[in-house]
């Protein structure tokens, strides 16, 4: 694989796990708990969605076949998402979201990070931009976990329950194909075999102040980078694109 | 937890380098943390702060309404107590 399109594959990776994980968190716009958490989630979504739009941007120049952010996102089936499965998971219950942001965050910091150092500019701005944001999305989802795993007997019976549904969804994040490893090599980008000690680490300081134990490693559910997703996807896709579809080139 | 058992807090916004803090407004946060996130995502979107403070509303000491005449008006008739109440002598070039 050139390192032109392992670069645009890389970063329309990144565009789709942004705008599927931003999508979801709109879902729950006017659902939250508490005001306070309704502006910090929709505050958190539209961070999510600009990332996506930057990722796309710049996708569509790698590409250089006249295409754009809007293309990329309601102009693809959702065959063609390559987003991490984490990221079209259901909501579920505030401490399902929680726990998926917790569990995808601490990854996601961790890739940003490593990115922002990268050999390619752009992609590195980018990163470095986002990370910005995404510390700050942890920190949250951190507090919260820990609020409910260590808070009351039902609150940490949820979250744990959260836990081990969204647990088998995290092996994916380091399991690398060619593409990671151009990224890796031809651009310095992250090398996931060291991340994942990283992210272990991080995951099991924020479980053990939560009162949570690391779940079994057992029954990975991976394949996003082939483009093989879970049955939620294509909801998610379908109703992000309604209006685009059926209004083609609609503006506000 | 319904939001009648969360604590006030009182958000305090420092908009730049040197000047103080001033009262925003306020939110309501089960714990202190909670309360400075809070703050953060809802009064300085717009890149209004570089500080923030919040405190229990609880816990700040605020005057009676009802005893204004004693707490405040004795003040208002005491003109020596500004500056402009005095002459500046002549050949004074600092005071």
């Amino acid at each position: 694989m050139n390192t032109t399109d392992a670069l645009l594959a890389y970063v329309l990776r990144l565009g789709d796990t942004a705008l599927v994980t931003g999508q979801r968190m709109i879902e729950r716009v006017t659902g939250e708990p508490e005001l306070e958490e309704e502006l910090a989630n929709a505050n958190f979504a539209l961070d999510y969605v600009g990332q996506a739009r930057l990722f796309y941007a710049y996708a569509g120049e790698l590409e250089g076949e006249g295409r754009g952010e809007d293309d990329f996102a309601y102009l693809r089936d959702s065959q063609a998402f390559r987003n991490l499965l984490i990221a079209e998971q259901p909501n579920g219950h505030f401490g399902d979201c929680i726990v998926r942001q917790f569990l995808f965050e601490s990854f996601y910091v961790l890739q940003l990070e490593a990115l922002a150092a990268c050999g390619d500019r752009r992609l590195a701005d980018i990163a470095a931009r986002g990370v910005k944001e995404i510390r700050y999305h942890l920190r949250h989802a951190t507090q919260w976990l820990v609020r409910l795993g260590d808070g009351t007997e039902e609150s940490h019976r949820r979250v744990a329950g959260s836990l081990e549904r969204y647990w088998r969804y995290t092996a994916e994040f380091f399991d690398g194909d060619d593409v990671d490893d151009v990224m890796r090599d031809a651009f310095g980008g992250p090398d996931l075999a060291s991340l994942e000690p990283r992210w272990r680490e991080t995951v099991a300081g924020g479980l053990r102040e939560a009162m949570l134990s690391v779940p079994e490693d057992e029954a990975a559910q991976t394949g996003s980078r082939r483009g093989l997703h879970t049955e939620h996807l294509g909801y998610l896709v379908a109703e992000m694109q309604h209006l685009h579809r059926a209004h083609p080139g609609a503006r506000w | 937890m319904s939001k009648n058992g969360w604590p006030l807090y009182e958000v305090f916004i420092r908009t730049k380098s040197g000047l103080s803090h001033r009262h925003a407004g306020s939110v309501h946060a089960a714990d202190d943390q909670m309360a400075l996130d809070a703050a953060r995502d809802t009064y300085t979107r717009r890149m209004e702060g570089v500080s923030l403070w919040v405190v229990r509303s609880d816990r700040i000491v605020a005057s009676d309404p009802a005893e204004n005449s004693a707490f405040f008006e004795p003040a208002e008739d005491k003109i020596y107590r500004h500056p402009t109440f005095y002459e500046i002598p002549d050949g004074v070039e600092n005071l």
